[in-house]
């Protein structure tokens, strides 16, 4: 029988190699990407089009398509996602229907993604006939990230402290004001966050803008939500399994503006994070 | 007036709270509304034990047993990686190394949640698939061992976050009881720790599995994406998700092929529902206890 203590120690080491098996590399992937990515960012390559049968040229088309992607995600995401969550903790009593929200909430964000492609293929681009469209992609993406900015905003609503409510309502203030001038502003920050996150994840998403949204090849900037777009992550796709001879400055650089792209959100949100929890009063 | 818009208002919060419920057997009804017709093609067992997937040969053969035990092959090395790491790295992080220091390398791991899965399969197609090609002496690198390699490292982050809150979770005065009769921190960690956590530990090991069943791209790119049943890691496989990326921009809207994707679709649907549904179970069993 060995010493426990001796045993500790090296059970905390294994530990500590298993961790380290974790980590590392992310760390080296994160640094390879940036390595091999920086020769091929360039003004030229950030606002050009595709050119050369997308062997050469810059991918701004992409860049553009994933920006209005993003954005219009966030436009159907949000408001759903926020009231869903008011629903949840200032209304929903403790009954069976908050349970049944709530499985289904962690269902909907255990659905695969090109399981969400689908649903939008069937719904938002046949059976409602937007087509393979902007709208169509935004719609699919916000059916996904809309449990993460449920459990966000809940969060966040559920740490606004219960006087604040209390002290509103007994100055005469409705449910709904109370909720609108008091509670909503003091979640802000919380839901602000959460939304980044979901979206940031969303932009990166490539199954469910496969059959609803994403462009193999088109050279301009889309004009209206009815339009197809190029994407960065299908770009990638497109890049390293479909188009033979690209170079790899082109390959790394259109991975490298995707994923600063998707870490500038993270860390806005990491930063309101801690800017507010400073802020915060109680 | 004002009463008027406070009943309109309660009355939208109270649709966008049941819109989950709403979306979830949406996707299920439109699942069915275009898959449901390859029944009619092809028998229910034929189609999920049917051991041949041709489905541009005449007469086309939709057979997703190959797909199936595809992704089920690819998940169990993701699994035997993943939750062996998870539980050590979810143990060190909160339990051996300062506060300060756990910190800042969980928010290395969680950094890896956000990296996109077309990423990752770009760099398993570039820098993973090549080393496995050179370790075992393979024709190709593009196997169900990069694949399960590449989906551990995706369902990490999630593993050991949730086990992580699980052993945070456990009450103090357990540790404490433990430490006053002498036993170390090791032995604490395995006899009372450990123990107390396991069904965050279970619900941990069930979401990392319908993480990793569900991942597509990543997969996709770097399995080898051959339809054969697979009998080695070391070799090509092709996963459900796989097919229906792979195959659907190929397929004429309605046709047999058509559906026999969103037939795969109804599977991966079903397996993922089930499979979250009984991880929440474990999850509040534990909130229970607590």
């Amino acid at each position: 029988m060995l010493d426990p203590r001796k045993t500790e120690k090296i059970m905390f080491t294994l530990f500590g190699l298993a961790t380290a098996i974790v980590i590392l590399p992310v760390i080296i992937i994160c640094a390879f990407i940036f390595i091999q990515g920086l020769p091929g960012i360039s003004l030229q390559f950030l606002l050009d089009i595709p050119r050369h049968g997308m062997k050469g040229g810059g991918i701004a088309p992409a860049i553009v398509g994933t920006i209005y992607l993003t954005l219009a995600t966030a436009v159907f995401s949000i408001p759903l996602g926020v009231f869903a969550a008011v629903y949840l903790t200032e209304y929903a009593g403790e009954h069976f229907l908050k349970r049944l929200i709530e499985i289904s909430i962690v269902n909907l964000a255990g659905v695969p993604s090109i399981v969400f492609g689908l649903f939008g293929l069937g719904l938002f681009v046949i059976f409602l006939g937007f087509g393979p469209s902007i709208l169509a992609g935004a719609l699919t993406l916000a059916v996904m990230t809309i449990p993460v900015i449920i459990t966000a905003s809940r969060e966040a609503l559920t740490s606004v402290p219960k006087t604040y409510r209390e002290v509103s309502l007994s100055l005469g203030a409705t449910k709904w004001q109370t909720i609108r001038h008091i509670v909503l502003p003091n979640a802000a920050p919380g839901i602000i966050t959460g939304a980044i996150l979901g979206l940031s994840r969303a932009a990166g998403e490539t199954a469910p803008i496969l059959f609803t949204v994403a462009a193999f090849y088109l050279p301009y900037f889309p004009n209206s939500v009815f339009d197809q777009a190029m994407v960065l992550p299908y770009h990638i796709y497109v890049l390293a399994t479909q188009v033979p001879g690209v170079s790899p400055k082109i390959q790394y650089g259109t991975v490298l503006v995707l994923v600063g792209l998707i870490l500038i959100m993270n860390f806005s949100a990491a930063y309101l994070r801690a800017k507010f929890r400073k802020r915060k009063t109680w | 007036m004002k009463e008027y818009f406070e009943w309109l208002i309660e009355n939208l919060i109270l649709i966008c709270g049941v819109i989950s419920i709403v979306f979830v057997i949406l996707i299920f009804i439109f699942l069915l509304k275009e898959g449901s017709g390859i029944f009619s093609h092809t028998s229910l067992t034929g189609f999920i034990f049917g051991k041949d997937w041709y489905p541009i040969s005449d007469p086309p053969k939709f057979g997703i047993l190959p797909l199936i035990l595809g992704s089920f092959i690819v998940t169990l090395g993701a699994i035997i990686i993943a939750v062996p790491l998870g539980i050590a790295s979810a143990v060190f992080l909160s339990e051996v190394v300062p506060r300060g220091i756990g910190d800042i390398l969980k928010a290395i791991i969680e950094l890896l949640a956000a990296i996109p899965s077309i990423v990752l399969g770009f760099i398993g197609i570039v820098i993973l698939s090549p080393i496995i090609k050179n370790i075992f002496n393979l024709p190709t690198g593009l196997t169900a061992l990069a694949g399960s390699v590449m989906l551990a490292f995706m369902a990490l982050p999630t593993i050991v976050s949730i086990i992580e809150d699980a052993i945070n979770s456990v009450p103090k005065s357990y540790r404490e009881a433990s430490y006053a009769m002498g036993a170390t921190k090791w032995q604490t960690i395995r006899r009372v720790i450990l123990p107390a956590a396991s069904s965050g530990i279970l619900a941990a090991i069930m979401l990392g599995i319908g993480r990793v069943i569900g991942e597509t791209m990543a997969v996709l790119m770097i399995t080898g994406n051959a339809a054969i049943i697979p009998t080695s890691f070391l070799q090509p496989v092709r996963t459900m998700t796989a097919t229906i990326a792979a195959e659907m921009g190929e397929v004429i809207r309605g046709d047999a092929h058509y559906q026999a994707l969103f037939g795969i679709g109804i599977v991966l649907f079903i397996i993922t529902f089930l499979i979250n549904l009984v991880s929440d179970l474990f999850l509040h069993k534990k909130r229970g206890k607590a």
